[in-house]
């Protein structure tokens, strides 16, 4: 993690350049007042935070692109943003450079039930997606933690998971085709409304997971799919994280492929039950939200088997969600656990890390052991069907002497991870949190590759520079 | 926190300081926010502008830049803090448990202090709400009783004609039409500072509240009959005064730290089981008088016992059980419910006043859409950012005319005002309070 904690003096830009900016964006959409800039200094991730020099709030694709060339013919860098709920960093500003916030590119441009897609504007809260496609009975199903808020561009930006990863897949799994600004002011369209389509290479999954260190997506075009007919909720909670692990596990040897499949710790419990109210039993060690959905009768068959299992593994308890909105109230409040977690300390650092299934009790007691070698408080949740895990470690970023231990906890779980075949981040990007570790993952090989990759786009290196990896290490 | 260590008289003296800024917070409370963003969607300014100075994040963002020595109070920061509703949609939405009503206090607080947004008019009209009208209840009876009798001479409609109200300023002019109607008696007329119910189970203190007492007497009355008819006694003493919300709300939390100890001082708490009120956006503030006080050794202690007391009035009467009403004053109605932001959000109180509308016979409930949606009245925001204040109003009433509702329910003065002028004679605004009241006297047969 790199740490910096007290604003660092940010460069700024001239006052032409300013003017060049509010002719090219319109004067009311370039903001450079102290008081404008200081709350887009950080995303969601803690202990991260530099200034602007500048946020620029274009409307459309066109203003996007002009204002793109010209930051790049100045040689000033430019961060693109979403709704900066990232949780790696990346849309934290770089030094001297221009925040493009993309909120305001919020139309949702097209429904089209005969395709099943959908077309819309980068800025798009991912909520309004799945809102807009209701109607036609369709469903737009990566659901991240932060969907009331988050935007679709940022979701495609990082690739991002959500709550029902296990049956529907993630983010990538959905678009179809985008429009792009490149960073000499080029504005491309990729991918297409055909299902089958191999023409070229897939340009398009070049963008998805690039964070915003390739081009600026304006629109995306998503696959939406039947909206499920029945839902079933359960809420299982058991004395072990292993039992909870085991019957997860179970569940999938028996080729049940539930929608979802979340386990929250006690701790995490207790936080989300002390904000939601909703009944989460806060005594067991281990609790886990199952969901099925699909065809009535599947669902009545799998919540059936998957109660069966959950009791032959050992539950204390397994309760059927009372209705519809009792199903929807659980996973909200499962969907606020990171937030309602920093009620505990003053700084809340979330891990990502991913294994594979098989792995998943291994690294659930990892992060235990490692918590209690390290004197530190660490509460963990996640999506267990998914093999990816959210050690929370509840610290305070004050405290030099702790924060050296929490240093040394993440590097013994990275290194037990990778050890395991995972990964350092399965949802939330590399951004600047996670840069640091990327080199015990990739080969020289892979640096050089990605290395290769972003010259080609990027020569100067001005779009999101210093995410992900440095260009010059 | 001073209040739970040993002191010394130096120390103590100096604990009771007159003013109280963003440094003054404990620290924790500004770190307390982890910028995840969740609150952005539920805020109506950050919606209208989709910038981030102007949602909850980035407002914390800018008092924790203060606190951190990173941003001088500027007249932007002042005009910000004032530019949030102050509607607290933000504390209900927030996983983190952040206290913003805090943040909010102090850091409007703070801007007062540095005098950022000073105009001389604006200087003279705090002066005379903040530190006169609502500081000294003498005063704000006598205005009342001005006002009364110039709405009820029939100089208000020689005034309009006359082209006088061109002297006041734009804001308050705009406003003058919509200035509520005086009640013609208050509330100590209607009601004895000891009123003992035939069986005895409780015994609760009354807050008439300023606004309230002024306006709705009549709902003050409404209160008291309902707890009686629960078998509360009622004590209410006489002079009460404004409880000091209107000043924290704005920023003078010397003057509120006055208000707060002289209410503390009109109640005798170890006879009382509760201390009850009826307005919204009291109470979201007089349930967290050890705040301001905790610094103030005469009355820290005093001051959490207070804060273990205070109720609202439906919470109170879920809490205790209140007997189901069976008489019907008003038959067929369809009826909704606005939830004032500072019951909701302030106090977390959704399910009773829903719990006591169902329970009157006669009305129809129908559930509003966003309900917990700020109708633009916050305070005094109406008279200071009309424009925003007017659109949630708008949006307000769309909303209202969905359910095709013919009574409103809503449970805080300003939220009564500012939704009656929206919905116009048709619909009738109404404390849920009163609704009951009148289910009770109904089963007399009477009426009122
Ligand atoms: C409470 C909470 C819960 C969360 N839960 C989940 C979860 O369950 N699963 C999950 O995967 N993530 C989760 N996240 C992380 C985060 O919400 C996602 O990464 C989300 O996709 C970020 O969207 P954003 O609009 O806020 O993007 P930002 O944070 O603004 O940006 C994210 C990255 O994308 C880039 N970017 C943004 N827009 C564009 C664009 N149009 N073109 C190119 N680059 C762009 C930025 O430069 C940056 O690198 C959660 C976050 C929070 C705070
Ligand atoms: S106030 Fe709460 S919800 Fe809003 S950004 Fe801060 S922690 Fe998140
Ligand atoms: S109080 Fe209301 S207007 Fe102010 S920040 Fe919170 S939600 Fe926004």
């Amino acid at each position: 993690m790199t740490s910096v904690t007290k604003a660092a003096p940010v460069a700024t830009l001239s006052s032409s350049t300013i003017a060049r900016l509010r002719e090219l964006a319109g004067a009311e959409n370039v903001l450079t007042e102290p008081e404008d800039l200081i709350p887009y200094g950080f995303d969601g991730t803690a202990a991260l935070k530099h200034g602007a020099a500048c946020v620029v709030m274009p409307r459309t694709s066109e203003v996007v692109a002009a204002v793109l060339r010209f930051a790049v013919s100045q040689g000033i860098p430019v961060v693109t943003r979403g709704s900066g709920t990232g949780l790696s960093g990346g849309s934290v500003p770089v030094d001297g450079g221009i925040v493009l916030t993309l909120v305001h590119l919020n139309h949702i441009l097209e429904v089209d039930p005969a395709n099943l897609t959908l077309l819309a504007e980068a800025g798009v809260i991912t909520k309004a997606i799945d809102d807009a496609a209701l109607p036609h009975g369709l469903f737009y199903p990566p659901d991240p933690g932060s969907m009331k808020i988050s935007t679709i561009g940022g979701n495609v930006a990082n690739n991002s998971g959500g709550l029902r990863g296990l049956k529907y897949g993630v983010t990538r799994d959905y678009v179809m085709g985008m429009e792009v600004v490149l960073p000499d002011g080029s504005i491309a369209w990729l991918g297409s409304k055909c299902v089958k389509d191999v023409a070229g290479y897939s340009m398009k999954d070049l963008f998805v997971g690039s964070e915003g260190t390739l081009g600026i997506i304006t629109k995306v075009l998503l696959k939406v799919v039947p909206r499920p007919k029945a839902r079933r909720t359960l809420l299982a909670s058991f004395d072990s994280m292993e039992a909870a692990a085991r019957s997860v596990s179970k569940i999938i040897e028996r080729q049940i492929i539930p929608c979802t499949l979340e386990f929250l710790d006690r701790r995490t419990c207790e936080c989300v039950e002390d904000y939601a109210k909703v009944g989460l039993p806060t005594s067991a060690a281990a609790v886990v939200l199952m969901e099925t959905d699909g065809h009535p009768a599947v669902v009545e068959e799998e919540a059936a088997a998957m109660e069966a299992i959950a009791r032959e593994c050992g539950a204390i308890s397994v309760e059927k969600a009372a209705d519809e909105a009792h199903a929807v109230r659980l996973a909200t409040a499962r969907r606020s656990a990171f937030s309602a977690l920093a009620r505990i300390r003053p700084t809340t650092i979330l891990e990502d890390v991913t294994v594979p299934r098989s792995h998943l009790a291994e690294i659930v007691a990892f992060v235990e052991e490692v918590a209690a070698r390290h004197r530190l408080q660490i509460a963990t949740f996640g999506h267990f069907g998914d093999g990816n895990v959210h050690p929370t470690i509840l610290t305070d970023e004050t405290d030099h002497e702790e924060m050296e231990r929490v240093h040394l906890a993440l590097e013994e779980i990275f290194a037990k991870t990778i050890a395991l075949g995972g990964t350092i981040t399965g949802e939330h990007g590399v951004g600047l949190a996670k840069k640091p570790f990327l080199s015990g993952q990739f080969d020289e090989a892979s640096y050089a590759l990605m290395k290769q990759v972003k010259l080609a786009l990027d020569p100067r290196g001005l779009l999101n520079p210093g995410k992900i990896f440095d260009l010059d290490r | 926190m001073a209040s739970t260590k040993e002191i010394s008289e130096d120390q103590r003296k100096s604990a009771v300081r007159p003013l109280r800024h963003m440094a003054d917070l404990d620290y924790s409370v500004v770190q307390q926010c982890m910028h995840c963003g969740m609150c952005l969607p539920s805020c109506p300014t950050y919606l209208e502008t989709r910038m981030e100075r102007n949602s909850p994040r980035g407002r914390i963002a800018l008092m924790r830049a203060i606190a951190d020595g990173e941003l001088e109070v500027t007249r932007e920061f002042g005009e910000e803090m004032y530019y949030c509703l102050g509607c607290l949609a933000c504390t209900t939405a927030c996983p983190a448990g952040v206290d913003y009503p805090q943040l909010f206090e102090h850091a409007r607080a703070e801007v007062e202090a540095a005098d950022v947004l000073f105009t001389p008019g604006r200087r003279f009209w705090r002066w005379l709400t903040l530190r006169q009208l609502f500081a000294k209840p003498w005063m704000l009876r006598a205005v009342g009783r001005m006002l009364w009798l110039y709405q009820a001479s029939g100089l208000c409609a020689l005034v309009r004609k006359s082209g006088l109200l061109r002297l006041l300023p734009e804001n308050l002019r705009n406003l003058e039409p919509t200035t509520p109607t005086v009640c013609r008696h208050f509330s100590e007329q209607l009601i004895a500072e000891i009123e003992t119910p035939p069986a005895r189970k409780y015994r609760v203190g009354m807050l008439t509240g300023c606004v309230q007492d002024l306006v709705f007497s009549d709902v003050n009355l409404d209160t008291v009959e309902v707890l009686l008819a629960n078998g509360c006694e009622v004590v209410t003493p006489r002079d009460q005064g404004c409880c000091g919300s209107l000043h924290a709300h704005n920023g003078d939390l010397e003057q509120a730290a006055i208000q707060a100890r002289r209410l503390i001082d009109q109640f005798d708490l170890a006879s009382l089981d509760a201390v009850i009120t009826n307005a919204a956006g009291c109470g979201s503030h007089l349930k967290h008088f050890s705040n301001l006080l905790r610094d103030d050794p005469a009355y820290a202690t005093r001051a959490d016992a207070w804060d273990r007391k205070a109720r609202d009035i439906s919470q109170w009467l879920v809490e205790i059980g209140f007997r189901k009403p069976n008489g019907v004053a008003e038959t067929s109605q369809v009826m909704t419910y606005h939830e004032a932001c500072h019951l909701c959000h302030g106090q977390g109180i959704s399910k009773q006043p829903r719990e006591i509308l169902k329970a009157i016979p006669g009305l129809e409930f129908v559930e509003l859409e966003n309900a917990t949606h700020c109708c633009g009245s916050a305070g005094v925001y109406n008279i200071t950012q009309p424009e925003q204040a007017g659109k949630l109003q708008r949006e307000k009433a769309a909303c209202i005319a969905k359910t095709g509702a013919t009574l409103v329910a809503t449970a805080n003065p300003g939220c009564h005002l500012q939704i009656q002028n929206a919905v116009g004679g048709e619909t009738v605004v109404k404390h849920p309070i009163s609704l009951l009241a009148a289910s009770y006297r109904a089963e007399k047969g009477e009426a009122r």
